[in-house]
């Protein structure tokens, strides 16, 4: 049953589930995310209502699936472990925040945008994976 | 304030959480975009990259659906038609802020979607904690490049 074709189009389901979300939601729009946290300035409330409706859906979805026991297609749950909260997340979340702040793109809205791809947002994707890559580094 | 970009605000989140809810339901994952993602690319999991790459290109697909299917589905802050919106920046700006989301998602394990959402739905103090930080990270920069610096543009 949990062959890997059916993993991959679970996957997919999932992605497709998240980009639908995304695009619906203006999320893919830059304007409307600097929008919400210009909160000195014309706010744009959109951001609190998508995070409000992802964060209540997932938790009562959580709780249901979580009830089952295991995965449909796979073993376990794979939730993570750590508790402390250190210096490398609260720094991290910090520069990621900044990041967010300066374009407007959170890794999630910045890749679904590929399909109206420009080349600062190209600029932007490349730097982020060489982030990802200098984070990996530091991190070891 | 404007409902119906409110109201595509709710619809689009409900979708974003059914997304997570069924990663954990079948494959037992967090939809955190920058673990997934930045982890195919920078770890290639073997054995554990294909639902990734799956994942990345139904999140890619997503907006272009919507694009096909038109009707004004997309909701970009005063384009009605439009799904994408253009970046708030040029090319420098942009090399900066990705370089600044990689590395503070990559150290901070996790975006917006893994801590913001799955771990904010899990009570996880560690994302709480997160979301927090690049919350007031986020607004405290924009109020200085738009209020201090640009002068309330």
């Amino acid at each position: 049953m949990s062959t890997p074709a059916v993993k991959t189009a679970a996957g997919y389901l999932a992605g497709l589930l998240f980009g639908l979300g995304l695009a619906i939601s203006g999320m893919t729009d830059p304007a409307r995310v600097l929008g919400f946290l210009d909160i000195a300035g014309a706010w744009d409330p959109t951001l609190m209502f998508v995070l409000g409706a992802a964060v209540g859906t997932t938790f009562v979805g959580y709780r249901l699936v979580f009830a089952r026991g295991t995965p449909l297609f796979s073993a376990k749950f794979q939730l993570p472990t750590k508790q402390e909260l250190d210096a490398k997340l609260l720094g991290g979340a910090a520069l990621f925040g900044v990041g967010w702040g300066l374009s407007g793109y959170c890794p999630g809205p910045a890749i679904a945008s590929i399909g109206g791809l420009t080349l600062p947002l190209l600029a932007l994707l490349a730097a982020m994976v060489l982030g990802w890559f200098i984070a990996q580094r530091i991190a070891r | 304030m404007d409902w119906i970009a409110s109201l595509h605000g709710l619809v689009g989140g409900v979708l974003i959480g059914l997304s997570a809810v069924w990663l954990m339901g079948a494959l037992g994952r967090i939809a955190g975009i920058s673990g997934i993602i930045g982890g195919l690319i920078t770890q290639r999991p073997k054995g554990d990259s294909a639902w990734r790459v799956a994942f990345l290109a139904g999140l890619i697909s997503g907006p272009l659906l919507v694009m096909a299917v038109g009707g004004g589905l997309g909701n970009v802050a005063g384009v009605p038609s439009a799904v994408i919106g253009e970046p708030a920046g040029g090319v420098p700006l942009m090399l900066l802020a990705g370089l600044l989301v990689g590395i503070g998602t990559g150290l901070g394990s996790g975006c917006t979607s893994g801590h913001g959402v799955c771990g904010l739905a899990r009570l996880a103090p560690r994302s709480m904690a997160a979301t927090g930080t690049f919350l007031v990270a986020a607004i405290a920069t924009v109020y200085v490049v738009r209020h201090v610096i640009g002068g309330g543009v």
